[in-house]
């Protein structure tokens, strides 16, 4: 068995046996619970509505899109922390507690061992945020009659922004203790948010200021531009007062990333692995 | 002799502390070495840079012929960590078998069972490290040190949290290793210990060697006790293959000998010496 597959064994078999995934599992499970209960009683009230005024909006559309984009934002949320947990002891958490040495000083290089670590909660949270996806997308689907106009494009960009959250988390690891890295990333994560929204803000005031202090801290943390470019794509073909209203809305997924927001993203998960690698490498432990 | 380690002008600082300065070290194939000295004085700092946990600030080490740190050194030690821990979910079987696939060993559970009893942990084996006194777990980590049959053992105070019974289980392991042909750098701060098992010594005071030798030779000749009708005679700075010669002399003078004693001055005494001698 090669090294890595090792590495990755140990690590799924770890979050297994300290019940992880059964706790992650039940949290789900009430989540989706919720999430469907919510989703049936907003289109109810919906129905209600396009009873009434329905000129030029299409609020079915408006009703599933913000939806969506809140199950989104849900799944956004719980894989980071998943993710958040599974990296932010990695290095220096494990070595504080004597856990990493036994296993680095083995002929594997420490190269493998954290891209090993890596694999394993990369995995995991792209599979979890892929499987609440598809589980939000078939509630809203099933409840209220609404699919998303792309839905490949937005589990991606769920998937690839939890997965830079990880990143950021493992490389976090190789240098901060495990208490202050968890913290220091989950408020580099709500400060990436709230760049987010204040972009929103910025474009319905149409300030400019708003609007750059959200473009510069999407450049530096791009998993809230990823998220914003998989909100966008749900509703990618709305147009007319639909449109507008759902950008005025929280989870209107007004900016589309455009086509650098990709490569740019690759480019920044492959910086921070490196980061980290190089970091590693030099740690005393 | 090959040498399982050397190193040449070790040295480490951690930003203004010296932790090693310049330190010289060879253990030949099969050769047991204590290392003792104070806290601080850069015994787990050298242990450290030998498994590649540690990057030097200047000076070499080789394990075997290779680098420290490099894979091909890494595959020929077992290291055993002053502070280490294994995950409590795990049971000591599933340790031994993740450590025999991170060191490519090829022993299965042969090698597993064959550890566990070395170790004195047979019936333990599907037991978890959480249920484990700290005691076992120490033992399991000597066994973990084992995996792979590495030909150099670097163990940093493998006894500090065993009874007098676990501790004869590893020195009568330390035995078996020595008979196998193990190279062992032994931490301890338990002199008893490194004066019982191993062949040489090395004393570390502030990231320098001040003493080095076979135990036998570190512990200094004391003084002679003879005792005779007319009193114990004392005659102190003689080693005991004087005894004989001594003993010959005062019957040739007439003396009536009613019993000798050798007293010979202790690896500790000889340890408080050279850490005191070396400035305090």
């Amino acid at each position: 068995m090669s090294a890595v597959a090792t590495i990755v064994g140990y690590t799924l078999r770890e979050s297994l046996r300290r019940r992880v995934f059964l706790v992650v599992l039940l949290l789900t499970i009430a989540f989706l619970s919720l999430y469907a209960l919510g989703t049936r009683q907003a289109f109810k009230d919906v129905r209600n509505f396009e009873d009434g005024i329905t000129a030029g909006l299409d609020a079915t559309t408006l009703a599933g899109a913000t939806l969506f984009g809140l199950s989104m934002f849900g799944t956004l949320f719980l894989g980071a922390v998943l993710g958040i947990f599974l990296t932010l002891g990695v290095v220096r958490g494990d070595g504080e507690r004597g856990l990493l040495q036994p296993l680095v000083v083995r002929p594997i290089g420490r190269a493998t061992f954290l891209l090993s670590r890596l694999l394993a909660a990369g995995t995991v949270c792209t599979v979890y945020v892929c499987l609440v996806y598809t589980g939000n997308l078939l509630i809203t689907y099933w409840i209220g009659g609404w699919w998303p106009d792309r839905v490949v494009v937005p589990a991606l960009a769920l998937a690839g922004g939890v997965l830079i959250v990880a990143a950021l988390s493992l490389l976090g690891s190789v240098f901060l203790s495990a208490t202050a890295n968890g913290i220091a990333v989950f408020m580099a994560f709500g400060a990436g948010l709230v760049a987010g929204l204040l972009g929103q803000i910025g474009e319905a005031l149409n300030s400019q200021t708003l609007e750059r202090v959200a473009t510069v801290s999407t450049w530096l943390l791009p998993f809230e531009a990823l998220y914003q470019d998989g909100l966008n794509a749900i509703s990618a073909d709305s147009f007319g007062l639909t449109r507008v209203a759902l950008q005025l809305g929280p989870f209107g997924g007004a900016q589309a990333g455009g086509a650098l927001l990709w490569p740019y993203a690759l480019a920044y998960l492959a910086a921070l692995v490196g980061l980290a690698l190089l970091g590693f490498a030099r740690r005393d432990l | 002799m090959a040498l399982a380690f050397a190193a040449r002008g070790l040295a480490k600082r951690y930003g203004t502390i010296e932790a090693l300065g310049g330190v010289d070290l060879e253990i030949r194939e099969g050769e047991l070495v204590g290392l003792l000295g104070p806290n601080g004085a850069g015994k787990s700092t050298l242990v450290k840079i030998a498994c590649g946990l540690v990057r030097p600030s200047s000076g070499s080490a080789e394990i075997c012929g290779a680098p420290a740190g490099s894979r091909a050194a890494r595959a020929a030690l077992g290291y055993l960590a002053e502070l280490f821990r294994f995950p409590g979910w795990a049971s000591a079987n599933e340790v031994l078998q993740l450590h025999q696939r991170l060191s490519g060993s090829e022993g299965g559970a042969a090698e597993r069972a064959e550890l566990l009893e070395l170790v004195a942990l047979t019936d333990a084996g599907d037991r978890n490290v959480d249920a484990m006194s700290k005691g076992m777990q120490q033992r399991l980590g000597i066994a973990q040190a084992l995996v792979g049959s590495p030909r150099l053992l670097l163990l940093d105070e493998p006894t500090s949290a065993l009874d007098p019974v676990g501790r004869r289980t590893v020195h009568g392991l330390l035995e078996e290793l020595r008979r196998r042909g193990v190279s062992v750098l032994l931490n301890s701060h338990l002199l008893s210990e490194v004066e019982l098992v191993c062949d040489r010594v090395v004393i570390l005071r502030r990231g320098a060697v001040v003493a080095a030798g076979r135990p036998e030779d570190l512990a200094e000749p004391g003084v002679i006790e003879i005792e005779t009708a007319r009193g114990v005679r004392r005659f102190p700075g003689r080693g005991r293959e004087e005894a004989p010669r001594l003993v010959a002399e005062l019957v040739a003078a007439g003396e009536q000998i009613y019993g000798v004693r050798v007293v010979t001055a202790s690896l500790e005494e000889t340890y408080i010496e050279a850490i005191e001698g070396a400035g305090g």
